[in-house]
């Protein structure tokens, strides 16, 4: 027993929550040993900083029953501070109506991993967020018991109290909290976790987000709201080339703007980039409006260093010469493939194109960072808060202990915002302001300029088919540059996280396979955008299965079954793929039956063979992501040249669904998107600069591109909660493509091989 | 000297006055509800009323405003209970809630000027709003069931 002090302190008098009265309940439970050092780990073990199910980390009870949970994950827009509340709720046998949530900084040694990316949280936090609830729940019981005298196995704890009911007696929460503090955490297998018939919150569709009410009353705080006292305002003219550098400039039309604090060079960016700040002239000044007019007056004379010369519509071309040539990396190879394309009966070939793509989240980054008595302290919307604190304490000169990253909410993330150079801006401009806090905000132009791009690729396909029009042979040459880019000097091939998304991990019931990986080189910061390589290998893997299906005269749908092949386990080592997402491939293999059941799902839900209207058609695309199935039926109608989509069937199998309204929610989202980049998105590039700068350039999909129906299918092939959770935030999005422009050759005849769509279909 | 009247409160702007009315909100009166998305009327993320009308506030100088009646998402309503409010609690339509301000103001325009509310009213009043979280489907929904609500 010891005196655990309340946590969090200074952060919960800032939030203002919780007073002196608030019991953390005490002593973390054991972490259970961890692998042999020879032994690799996998999922959440193998994460920077692990896991935590600590239930005084997570959990807080007010002397009046108010229960806060600490949620470590970021929010932006996944849903994961109620879900991560839910689970803890549940096991905690806490009343919804009296939980909080509160948001955890960056401090990954206290709460383990949190990276919000790769659709991870709840797959690698149910465990332990069920493991911190149940404990919790545990000491309440417990303390009750001693107050009344009884053996714990006579008592009851559930809503929010425990109960005796041989005598009667209950006591709430919020009078236990300061007693079970003092009691000692149930160690490893002495905590029993709820049966999950008995889950009241986990599985259930009926639980409002926990930040509705902040949302729809204008409350909410993501990064670009922050306010402090004395806060000053900022933005950056940075290079238009990546790599470029300010060479000269004239600040005093800026500074003679009434209103104009300071203008404040940045170095330029050393390669590789990784998270640094590009460099540039900022502007600070006492309004945004200011500090972005103040920054249209300067005069900036750029060099623009290496990449001058990018056109992505030349290097669209070296791409394609490179995806063209054999002789690249062989990364996958099964049977003989040159001998089965030779003795084929017909053999195809195709050459797939997407474009880059920026994630445009509707809050651009934005960050602000105030620095006092040696302490900087920050709060942005950032993915990435444990990688943030560490750049940004190097950037300033700081001890990490000497940097607080306040995690807000994040207006969309998609990946842009686990890089946090936004956030050491503000920190660099708040240095040149002797501390004060100075609030940096990406314009649109910013964002679209000066991003982490999804990669360029071309993708090169060649099959061969046998009589009977059954695949025999299949080769995928993938060329794009890699996001190891800017983290090493280039390496120019794709990464093995980059080729375990869907090349080498895509289960084809094929003899003959051969994938090779051709070098290219990167001209614009390449990043992870949600779903990152498995957007290029699904548009090209499903998109030629629909055109094998096409050249045997087959129905594309059951041919595709064909292809994923008859149900089994398939160990992704035996294809190539050493990454599995950092799960256990074991626990995690991949599963063809459970594939096979999404691409049925999703048939059934568009009514798959109904005789379709002149100009319209449905498309079937399904893909393996992220350890969950997915798979898309859309109906397309295509008029002069316009493509619309009416309507998508969306299955997922993502194992145990611990919140079912917000996996809806994210394939929602993912077919918007996926219908962003059939139709319309894309980031070209000339001399070196971004051709597109704002959403009338860089086009999302708007209320009039929206699908009048989408249905989605939660599909299980499991029932309960012992099967290995899915990811969810991302693995809806690769199959949307595909089964768009499926679809589109299904209602025109005409196939689409280069993203966007955009007027290919206009003559 | 500009004089103009922010949910309910009277105030007086004599600063630059081509400074739009979004920055005027937020950085300094402090009414961070109507957000920042692309400066140039293409995304709707900063939509208010001005007058009753639904205006994106980052292409509407100040000084254009004088005697008008502004309301932010934070005026909209008392205690959030505006039926587009509630409407969009009940159907969870939010993901990352960055958009919805501006979709809630531009919709609550929507309802409230029309008996009857169709799809391609929906379509089309809605149509400068963005959501990149793709929330449309929910939205529609939402307008719908406040519609019928009213
Ligand atoms: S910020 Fe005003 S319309 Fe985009
Ligand atoms: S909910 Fe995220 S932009 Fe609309």
């Amino acid at each position: 027993m010891r005196d655990t002090p309340i946590l969090n302190v200074s952060r919960r008098g800032v939030l203002g929550g919780l007073g002196a009265a608030t019991f953390v309940l005490a002593v973390g439970l054991p972490r259970p040993g961890r692998a042999q050092e020879d032994e690799p780990e996998f999922g959440r073990d193998a994460m920077p900083n692990g896991w935590s199910d600590d239930p005084k980390v997570f959990i807080a009870i007010d002397a009046d029953g108010t229960v806060t949970i600490t949620c470590h994950r970021s929010e932006m827009g996944q849903g994961v501070r109620t879900s991560i509340a839910m689970v803890v709720a549940d096991e905690l046998g806490a009343d919804w109506d009296r939980v909080r949530v509160d948001q955890a900084p960056g401090e990954e040694e206290t709460y383990g991993n949190q990276d919000t990316d790769g659709s991870r949280s709840l797959r690698h936090f149910f465990v332990p967020m069920r493991r911190a609830g149940a404990a919790a729940r545990a000491m309440l019981a417990q303390a009750a018991a001693d107050e009344w005298g009884v053996d714990v196995s006579e008592v009851t704890a559930g809503n929010h109290e425990v109960t005796h009911a041989a005598s009667g007696r209950a006591l709430g929460y919020g009078e236990l909290a300061a007693a079970a503090m003092e009691l000692d955490v149930p160690a490893g297998d002495a905590l029993v976790l709820m049966d999950p018939s008995e889950f009241r919150y986990i599985g259930s569709s009926e639980i409002g987000l926990v930040d509705n009410m902040d949302i729809t009353t204008g409350q909410a705080t993501y990064g670009i709201d922050v306010r402090r006292d004395g806060m000053l305002y900022a933005v950056i003219a940075r290079p238009p080339v990546y790599g470029g550098r300010a060479a000269r400039y004239d600040d005093s039309a800026a500074l003679a703007i009434d209103g104009v604090e300071k203008v404040v060079a940045i170095d330029p960016v050393d390669f590789p980039t990784e998270f640094a700040p590009l460099g540039g002239v900022a502007v600070i000044a006492r309004n945004t409006y200011l500090a972005i007019k103040g920054r249209d007056a300067l005069e900036i004379e750029w060099e623009d260093g290496p990449n001058a010369t990018y056109d992505s519509a030349a290097y669209r071309k070296t791409l394609s010469e490179a995806a063209n040539a054999p002789g690249g990396t062989v990364i996958r190879d099964e049977g003989d493939v040159d001998a089965a394309l030779e003795g084929a009966a017909q053999t195809l070939e195709a050459e797939y194109y997407i474009p880059h793509l920026a994630q445009a989240p509707m809050e651009p980054p934005a960050a602000l960072v105030e620095i006092r008595d040696g302490r900087a302290e920050a709060w942005a919307c950032t993915q990435a808060p444990q990688v943030t604190r560490l750049r940004l304490a190097e950037r300033l000169g700081l001890e990490k202990e000497d940097v607080t990253v306040n995690v807000t909410l994040l207006g969309g993330g998609f990946g842009r915002k686990s890089k946090p150079d936004f956030v050491l801006e503000a920190g660099i401009l708040s240095q040149a302001m002797d501390g004060a806090p100075v609030k940096l905000t990406w314009t649109r132009e910013d964002d679209i300029n000066h991003g982490y791009y999804h990669t360029v690729s071309v993708e090169k396909m060649q099959a061969g088919l046998g009589e009977d029009g059954a695949p025999v042979a299949w080769l995928h040459r993938t060329a794009a540059p890699t996001i190891g880019s800017i983290f090493a000097p280039d390496p120019m091939q794709k990464l093995p996280f980059e080729l375990g998304m869907g090349l080498l991990n895509m289960p084809l019931a094929i003899e003959n396979v051969r994938a090779e990986n051709p070098e290219a080189a990167a001209h614009v910061r390449i990043g992870w955008y949600r779903s990152v390589s498995n957007i290029p290998h699904a548009f090209a893997i499903q998109s030629f299965v629909a055109e094998l299906a096409e050249a045997a005269g087959r129905d594309p749908k059951d041919y595709l079954l064909d292809v994923i092949g008859p149900a089994q386990m398939v160990d992704p080592r035996d294809q190539g793929d050493v990454w599995n997402y950092g799960e256990n491939p074991d626990v995690y293999p991949i599963d063809t039956g459970r594939m096979a059941a999404v691409v049925e799902a999703a048939a059934q839900g568009i009514e798959w063979g109904r005789e379709m209207p002149q100009n319209s058609g449905l498309g079937i695309a399904g893909h393996y992501s992220f350890v969950s199935y997915v798979a898309v039926a859309a109906e397309v109608t295509v008029e002069d040249g316009f493509v619309s989509v009416p309507r998508v069937s969306i299955a997922i199998d993502c194992g145990p669904q611990v919140n079912p309204d917000r996996i809806r929610s994210q394939m929602e989202g993912a077919v918007l998107m996926g219908i962003g980049q059939a139709l319309m998105s894309e980031v070209t590039f000339a001399k070196g600069r971004a051709e597109q700068d704002n959403y009338d350039t860089y086009l999302v999909p708007r209320m009039e591109d929206a699908p009048k129906r989408i249905d989605v299918h939660l599909v299980t092939s499991h029932s309960g909660y012992d099967q290995p959770l899915g990811g969810v935030g991302e693995p809806g999005l690769p199959p949307v493509v595909p089964a768009i422009t499926n679809a589109v050759f299904a209602a025109t005849g005409k196939r689409i091989r280069t993203l966007p769509i955009g007027d290919q279909l206009r003559s | 000297m500009v004089n103009i009247v922010v949910n309910g409160t009277e105030r007086q702007f004599d600063g630059d006055e081509e400074t739009p009315l979004l920055w005027y909100l937020r950085d300094e009166l402090g009414l961070t509800g109507t957000k920042y998305g692309c400066g140039i009327a293409a995304c709707g993320v900063c939509t208010v009323h001005v007058d009753g009308f639904p205006t994106f506030a980052c292409v509407t100088p100040v000084g254009t405003l004088e005697g008008a009646e502004v309301t932010t998402i934070e005026g909209l309503s008392e205690n959030g209970d505006h039926p587009v409010q509630v409407a969009w609690r009940d159907l969870n339509v939010a993901q990352c809630g960055y958009c919805q301000a501006g979709q809630i103001m531009q919709a609550a325009a929507l309802v409230d000027g029309s008996e009857t509310v169709s799809d391609e009213d929906i379509d089309y009043a809605m149509s400068g709003n963005l959501c990149r979280c793709g929330t449309y489907t929910r939205i529609r929904a939402a307008i719908r069931q406040a519609a019928e609500a009213k």
